[in-house]
């Protein structure tokens, strides 16, 4: 019970800096494949006097990935009261061209300029459709959702930051003791400071477990997959082996950080 | 004889407006049994803080165990202190360790062998009555056991100086006669130098010893 109260102030206060990390990570992962998939449905329209071969549209931009052509069949149907084929023919080569672009990435605003502005030194196109009205609102959406996730995340950051400095100073005043008297029979500083060093990176690896544990468990969690089943990605939600090595890195270096703390702050009792 | 403890002029203070010991001069030879007797706060613990380094000297030289304390290096320092044993007053046991595992620290600071030190903890604790309590931490036992604890890490690792502040202070007739015991103990058997530092000196003992007495800072050798 008491080697359990030792442990559980530090693997609490790094579970709670481990989540928010792991929250994040999980964010970023969301709002990428949520990009990715807005990406793969949104398209540029451009409107063109002369027929311009998909290489060339390609070679006007890099954001462009692929250029459709629209079939003008359906306008022509809709004009269609009785043309006889050659008129339909004739119709058509008078016609401007209608491409949809798709393009490697969910644009920002400044790239969807970017993009107009070199379409547009093509002078056979004549209209550009960008949809930039649609686009800027579903854009600002995720910008200001990725800004909240990071500000949250900061604020949990330095709350649990704060709770370490504290627990710091508890685990200041609870092995200074030890330390001072294996210090008066002439233990050297490491191995004073090894059970604390050995505590601290057993809470780590304790704490990293945990972790791995709660985010197995979300990953399999009916209820977790149905959300992001509703918007349509696909998200990692914890990779076993980059995860958990990042936060078990994470955890490690706190620990460690704050045994080091102890040991620089550590004052001989006389 | 060798001497064991050599001082010369030696001043001690904690700041610089109060001299505790003044320009005290003294030798202790190897295998004798010292008493440094005095009032409350004449300046005998200090002194004895200063034979383990925990304050240096502000002036004269003191050596112990042939280190040089006015100008210790830490691993020096660290050096003597590995083969001193000291009593305390307030007996310095490490509360989250059990009774068997503060016995065997000093043993462990020296590198020994985890068996070699149970051993020494096993025979250690069964001379100071307490092998039943071995599973034990500290505050589950009185203030008499603790000291006998103490008294045991204090001689596990065969010092050759043991240092005790009033190591009887506050302890029952049973627990000091113990503490005396193992004292003498290790002084006539293991030839250990001991210097304790008490307000009075058991009649009991049957050992030669040398006693120094603390007054207004200056130490006196009484005969």
């Amino acid at each position: 019970m008491k080697s359990i109260k030792n442990h559980l102030s530090l693997i609490v206060a790094l579970i709670s800096i481990l989540f928010s990390i792991q929250v994040f990570i999980v964010v970023e992962r969301s709002i990428d494949a949520y990009k990715e998939n807005l990406a793969k449905n949104y398209s540029v329209v451009v409107v063109s006097e002369k027929r311009i071969a998909n290489s060339e549209f390609l070679s006007i931009d890099g954001l462009i990935n692929r250029v459709e052509e629209l079939s003008p069949d359906n306008i022509i149907n809709r004009l269609n009261t009785g043309m006889d084929q050659k008129n339909i023919n004739l119709l058509k080569l008078t016609l401007p061209k209608f491409y949809k672009l798709y393009l490697t990435k969910f644009p920002t605003p400044k790239e969807i300029t970017t993009l107009r502005k070199n379409l547009f030194s093509n002078p056979s196109i004549s209209k550009i459709e960008d949809f930039s009205n649609n686009h800027d609102i579903t854009y600002k959406l995720l910008v200001l959702f990725k800004g909240v996730i990071l500000v949250f995340a900061i604020v949990v950051s330095i709350v649990t930051m704060l709770l370490i400095l504290k627990e710091l100073r508890i685990w200041q005043f609870k092995h200074s003791e030890r330390m001072s008297i294996m210090g008066l029979f002439g233990a050297p500083t490491w191995l004073r400071s090894a059970v604390l060093f050995r505590l601290s990176i057993v809470d780590a690896i304790i704490s990293s477990i945990l972790i791995y544990l709660i985010f197995m468990y979300i990953s399999t969690n009916r209820f977790v997959l149905q959300q992001f089943d509703n918007i349509n990605i696909k998200v990692v939600i914890f990779d076993t082996l980059n995860d958990f090595f990042l936060l078990l890195g994470v955890s490690l270096v706190l620990s460690i950080l704050l045994a080091t703390m102890i040991v620089l702050g550590h004052k001989e009792e006389v | 004889m060798d001497k064991v403890i050599l001082a010369k002029d030696v001043s001690l203070s904690y700041d610089s407006n109060q001299t505790i010991i003044k320009q005290a001069t003294f030798s202790i030879e190897s295998g004798s049994f010292v008493f440094v007797t005095g009032a409350s706060g004449s300046g005998k613990s200090t002194l004895l803080k200063s034979l383990y380094g925990a304050i240096k000297p502000k002036q004269g030289s003191l050596i112990v165990g042939g280190v040089e304390l006015n100008n210790v290096s830490k691993s020096k320092l660290n050096f003597l202190r590995r083969h001193l044993g000291i009593v305390f007053q307030d007996y310095k046991l490490i509360k989250e360790w059990t009774i068997e595992k503060n016995i065997t620290m000093p043993l462990l600071i020296n590198g020994y062998e985890k068996e070699v030190t149970l051993n020494q903890a096993e025979s250690l604790l069964k001379h100071v009555r307490l092998k039943h309590q071995a599973g034990k931490y500290p505050m589950e036992l009185s203030g008499g056991e603790q000291q006998r604890v103490a008294m045991a890490r204090a001689l596990s690792h065969n010092p050759i100086l043991i240092l005790a502040d009033e190591p009887t202070g506050n302890l029952d007739e049973y627990s000091s006669q113990l503490i005396w015991n193992l004292l003498e103990g290790a002084n006539t058997q293991l030839k250990t130098t001991v210097i304790v530092v008490t307000h009075h000196i058991p009649s009991t003992l049957n050992v030669d010893y040398k006693h120094y007495h603390i007054e207004y800072g200056e130490i006196s050798e009484i005969n």
